[in-house]
């Protein structure tokens, strides 16, 4: 779709373009003009565009740090690796397998339930319609925004050197994370809350709490649901590395496989990964079509 | 669900509690329940906690530039990290999205590249550079290549959906002028997906150069070496700079990513 109009806005630009030197040489020949796609300016702008495009990656291949025998190993590394990953040790699975992968679903949730806890009361200061008091909506913006901007991995060394390494660390870290996708999304679909159904209950005498409860939350939960079901989907994925850094959950046990050289228990922890993964998302896709 | 039942009902109270809702919300408070002490979350260890989090804090403020040129050099290497890779993934992404796009390429051919894809999306960047830094060495290369395959799962996947969506019309015009494959998509198809196409590319850099900070907290090169190693030396000083330069960069990537998309539409 968006390929479509973009294409007639080069058409549009073409037509401004063109209508340069038509009108420089009379209304009398039209049928002389020359059609060009771009005008001058647009045509500088897109080599100028290519021209940064190559110089950034000319840049990176020049003095980015690679080793060249690396390079030319790595196929027959990654063969090498394969191959003692070849067959998976099953047997490894229960029970260590699959408590981590149950924690790991634990950590996913409860720290989704944790963010939204958090994230609710940021959502409604962020929101313009909802919230009146303009430092406070840049207050609440700013918190978005910081806590998006760390990655879950980051938020998790932080919260393994506050809580000590485990689980606590990682449901803080998920639930840090996911303060800002989530309250960002909220904010979002708080703001675009029909007014009327709120004057009408306010209208009522109702107070508050009974406006917010009776008027927006009808109107924005569908918006609530998928977000849930979208971050938690996320944050399976997500807590499936925490442990990495020692935060609990199947990456403890995957950290522990690869320090060892245990290739086919990696491969193992690793297909148990790609199975929850997979079927957090079928699972998401199914109640999201049966709720909204 | 909620107090806007069926309009038909003759007795309908205006805002009938909803049993479904109340009965969820119970079943998640019983879950939390549940699942708190599986975890060994107590409230002791939380009070504990909180009073390291201000020790914590009191030691990363004020954050410590002095070591601003280990800094610069992690995060250029980040950024070289996010082009190349962004580069050699658009690149991959083009011939694989063509492939996996069901009404372009037979399905013996699109199944086998959408399980591909599939595969490149469900694993997370940091598992699949572990993968690498194991199999090629240390250093930017297990990176870039951790940060293909990331870029391959969604530039790949999003590009194959809106070539599913495009108009058969022009396609079949091409072909009827007797055009060979090349041309048809270079002439019907690319210029139905071309700005949508770089849209993704560009949401891709922007996530790339996130991720790149990151993976090298497992040793795939960029500033997250960098931050990890200073996490382990206690050099919490030092870790809040780096956090902050991080920061900075994503805030202005996103800044100008932003820009971009706005005139590219």
């Amino acid at each position: 779709m968006t390929g479509l109009t973009t294409a007639t806005g080069g058409a549009d630009a073409a037509a401004r373009g063109a209508t340069g030197p038509a009108a420089r040489s009379g209304p009398v020949r039209p049928l002389l003009r020359e059609w060009s796609r771009f005008t001058p300016r647009q045509r500088l702008a897109r080599w100028l565009v290519w021209l940064g495009v190559v110089a950034a990656v000319a840049w990176a291949v020049r003095s980015i740090d690679i080793i060249p025998e690396f390079l030319a190993d790595a196929p027959a590394q990654m063969a090498d690796l394969l191959v003692r990953m070849w067959p998976p040790d099953l047997g490894h699975y229960y029970p260590q397998v699959h408590t981590a992968l149950v924690e790991t679903l634990h950590i996913a949730t409860l720290g989704t339930l944790l963010a939204f806890a958090l994230a609710v009361p940021v959502a409604l200061l962020a929101a313009r319609n909802i919230c009146r008091v303009a430092p406070l909506n840049w207050l609440a913006q700013l918190v978005l925004v910081a806590s998006r901007s760390v990655n879950s991995l980051v938020w998790a060394l932080i919260f393994v050197a506050v809580f000590g390494p485990g689980a606590t660390a990682g449901v803080f870290a998920i639930a840090f994370r996911s303060i800002g996708f989530v309250g960002k999304l909220l904010a979002e679909a708080l703001e675009e809350v029909a007014p009327g159904p709120v004057e009408a209950v306010r209208a009522t005498g109702a107070g508050w709490g009974a406006t917010m409860l009776k008027a927006v939350w009808p109107q924005v939960q569908p918006a609530f649901w998928g977000i849930a079901l979208f971050r938690w989907d996320i944050n399976v994925r997500e807590s499936a590395v925490l442990g990495l850094v020692g935060a609990g959950g199947i990456g403890v046990v995957l950290n522990d496989a690869i320090d060892f050289f245990q290739w086919d228990r990696v491969a193992t922890v690793l297909l148990a990964i790609l199975g929850v993964v997979l079927v957090a998302e079928v699972l998401v896709n199914r109640i999201r079509a049966r709720l909204i | 669900m909620s107090a806007s039942g069926p309009a038909a009902a003759p007795a309908r109270r205006p805002f009938a509690p909803s049993w479904g809702f109340r009965l969820g919300a119970l079943a998640l408070l019983a879950y939390t329940a549940y699942a708190v002490p599986q975890l060994g979350l107590s409230l002791e260890r939380l009070s504990v906690g909180f009073g390291e989090a201000g020790h914590f804090l009191a030691r990363m403020l004020p954050p410590n530039f002095a070591r601003w040129r280990l800094l610069v050099e992690g995060l250029l290497e980040s950024l070289q990290i996010a082009v190349l890779a962004s580069a050699i993934g658009i690149v991959l992404s083009l011939p694989l999205g063509v492939l996996a796009a069901r009404n372009l390429a037979p399905w013996w051919i699109a199944a086998p590249v959408r399980g591909l894809i599939a595969l490149c999306r469900s694993l997370h960047y940091v598992i699949v550079a572990i993968l690498f830094v194991k199999a090629i060495g240390f250093g930017a290369l297990a990176g870039v290549a951790a940060l293909v395959v990331a870029s391959i799962g969604f530039i790949a996947k999003l590009f194959a959906e809106a070539l599913e969506e495009i108009s058969m019309k022009p396609v079949e015009a091409v072909r009827a002028a007797g055009a060979g494959t090349l041309a048809v998509l270079i002439y019907a198809v690319l210029p139905q997906v071309a700005s949508r196409f770089v849209g993704f590319c560009l949401y891709q850099l922007d996530s790339n150069l996130r991720n790149s900070t990151l993976v090298g907290i497992v040793g795939a090169g960029g500033i997250g070496g960098t931050l990890f190693a200073a996490f382990k030396r206690f050099d919490y000083d030092f870790v809040s700079a780096i956090l902050i330069a991080i920061i900075a960069v994503i805030l202005l990537a996103e800044l100008v990513s932003g820009r971009v998309r706005a005139a590219l539409r």
